[in-house]
């Protein structure tokens, strides 16, 4: 228990540096945009990297503590989707050429981890949980499909933007850096699919993993699948415009993270 | 050995006196005959330019015979000189586009690295010369990375081009229709099809414009009747009729888009006044940009350009002062004859 605690020092003080180094990246974008200078360096992706170093440092100790998986509390919940959205801007924004992804990232990253930090939601178990390797593998896949789809609501996001600069014809600095808006929409729509199949995968899993399935969670999960089922092939059926399926990426975003700190909170208390 | 450097460009000389001087098939033989151990000619259609790596300067007019077939120069006062540390900073201006008629553009970095390319190939461009090129060309990098001077477009044509480029991304395989062929909208055009537009269409009151323009373009030409129809399939409408009133409202364009599906619109309308009516903007998909707003951009980038000029100024400063101590550094020790005293404009001016 004594080394459990020491482990919940240490790896808190790893988050906090992590999240100092979103916050970096997050107040750097926001001065160049105040300024109208806005410029592509390695700053953002640097800090991203060393906050992404970071937190995989937290999650390694946590995970010796726990035992498992270390996505056991709500506060480790977030920490999973925070470490998940960075993941996979260090893989799939490269892969798209969308460096500027970064600077949209970060503060979300900043705002999930800030919130997790500051909210008294990491309790400690008395022991170590009893490792269900269904379950590690549903609560992880889960949360890797849930950064997924926080990133394609930042790609929603940049979309948004560029169409708006289009449509107003105010060209603000950001405008030369970012992409094209079917460059965005196709990297959206991949990220979209990556969670999709995660998320499904991650919803049969949990009928594996032997324990009792909680109704209003089962109902909960079924709408986010169908929601984004619904905005995947939305666009193949030519019924909706890429304005408004970023523009859903976003609030489906939104709505899965509300929904998610409602199932973990009840969850907990139940 | 010295740097020196003759030249010509728009500022000085008129295309026809360029053209005179764009240098011959005898120009390499005459720059070795004239002394000149190392040098490159950089001939762009804005300038020609000669750059030299020589233990003494170089006479003035043989470098300009160099240049000419004519036996007598004709316009000696349109040549400038430049000689040690002002040569650099002269190409350094040069690469980073300080010196173009569009200042920003990047086109000529790409000339000078050909320009270098050959002249190594050739045996022309030795180790002064070659210190000198690599330096301007990572000087035009940082000036391109840390200042803002090549952003944006500074001409209506190409701010279009940029803006269709935002909206479709890669521009191969658009529809372009061009409605009233006029100069405005040829320009616009051209600029498009060098961007890689193939399907082209012309409509005009005039229906053998239409053809003579569609021909030029190697494009169709759509009879001025049926113009309508063709916004079910064309992603960009170029519009710069003479009309009188805006003729193009969005309760005539919106059952045409309703057979689009999710794809976007791009009106060009360049025409004073307006062919298409402000409302037609709010249509989903639909982005229309008249001459006003196309110019604002345009106008935007200029003064952009204008506020980096000093930033960049800033970055050649620096690099000047650290390629001078280089070569400083580097002439002692070859007793070299590039000192204090040569760092000032001794070599004349051609003409006196």
């Amino acid at each position: 228990m004594a080394l459990r605690k020491l482990l919940v020092l240490v790896d808190r003080s790893l988050l906090y540096l992590s999240t100092l180094c979103y916050f970096a990246a997050f107040a750097r974008t926001i001065l160049l945009l105040r300024a109208r200078v806005f410029q592509r360096t390695m700053f953002n992706f640097t800090m991203i990297v060393f906050g992404f170093a970071l937190q995989t440092g937290f999650l390694w100790l946590r995970g010796r503590a726990d035992g498992r998986c270390p996505i056991t509390n709500l506060f480790e919940v977030l920490i999973f989707l925070a470490w998940s959205i960075a993941l996979f801007y260090l893989v799939i924004g490269s892969a798209y050429r969308l460096s500027l992804m970064g600077a949209f990232t970060a503060p979300l990253v900043f705002l999930v981890q800030g919130i997790a930090l500051l909210s008294p939601i990491d309790s400690m178990r008395a022991g170590l949980v009893r490792p269900n390797g269904w379950l590690e593998m549903h609560a992880s896949i889960s949360m890797l499909a849930y950064g997924a789809f926080a990133l394609a609501c930042v790609a929603g996001a940049m979309y948004l933007v560029q169409e708006r600069q289009l449509k107003t014809h105010a060209l603000g600095s950001i405008y030369y850096h970012l992409p094209p808006l079917p460059t965005l929409f196709a990297a959206l729509q991949r990220l979209l699919w990556i969670g999709f199949v995660l998320y499904t995968f991650g919803l049969v899993s949990g009928f594996l993993t032997g324990e009792p399935l909680p109704v209003f969670k089962m109902i909960f999960a079924g709408i986010i699948w169908l929601v984004y089922g619904a905005l995947l092939f939305a666009p193949r059926a030519r019924a909706i415009a890429p304005r408004r399926i970023a523009a859903f990426s976003v609030f489906a975003f939104a709505a899965a993270l509300s929904l998610l700190w409602s199932i973990e909170f009840v969850a907990r208390r139940a | 050995m010295n740097l020196f450097c003759l030249g010509l460009n728009y500022r000085t000389a008129s295309i026809e006196v360029r053209e005179r001087y764009a240098g011959t098939a005898d120009t390499a033989a005459a720059l070795r005959s004239a002394g000149c151990e190392e040098f490159l000619l950089l001939s762009t259609c804005n300038r020609v330019e000669i750059y030299v790596g020589a233990k003494s300067a170089p006479s003035v007019s043989d470098l300009i015979r160099s240049l000419s077939a004519d036996d007598q120069p004709a316009a000696p006062d349109a040549f400038y000189t430049h000689e040690g540390v002002g040569c650099a900073r002269h190409l350094f201006r040069v690469v980073s586009g300080l010196e173009s008629m569009v200042v920003g553009e990047t086109e000529i970095l790409g000339q000078a690295k050909r320009a270098y390319e050959s002249a190594r190939a050739h045996g022309q461009a030795g180790p002064l010369l070659h210190r000198l090129c690599q330096r301007a060309f990572r000087v035009a990098k940082q000036v391109r990375t840390k200042t803002h001077i090549t952003r944006g477009s500074v001409s209506v044509g190409s701010v279009a081009v940029d803006l269709a480029e935002k909206i479709f991304g890669d521009l191969r395989g658009r529809k372009v229709l061009v409605l009233g062929a006029g100069e405005a909208s040829e320009k616009t055009l051209r600029a498009l099809a060098a961007r890689g537009v193939s399907d082209l269409r012309v409509s005009n009151r005039s229906p053998e414009r239409a053809e003579q323009l569609a021909a030029a373009l190697e494009g169709i030409a759509v009879p001025f009747g049926q113009w309508i129809d063709q916004c079910r399939e064309i992603d960009i409408l170029i519009s710069s009729t003479a009309a009188e009133t805006a003729f193009l409202r969005r309760d005539l364009l919106e059952p045409y888009l309703a057979e689009r599906s999710d794809r976007p619109l791009f009106i060009i309308d360049i025409a004073v006044p307006r062919n298409v009516a402000a409302e037609v903007n709010a249509v989903e998909g639909v982005y229309l940009y008249d001459i006003d707003s196309l110019q604002t951009i345009a106008n935007e980038a200029v003064e952009l350009r204008r506020q980096q000029f000093v930033l960049a100024e800033e970055i050649i400063d620096d690099h000047v002062t650290d390629f001078a101590g280089k070569l400083r550094a580097a002439g002692s020790r070859e007793r070299s004859s590039l000192n204090s005293a040569n760092l000032s404009p001794a070599w004349p001016a051609p003409g006196s």
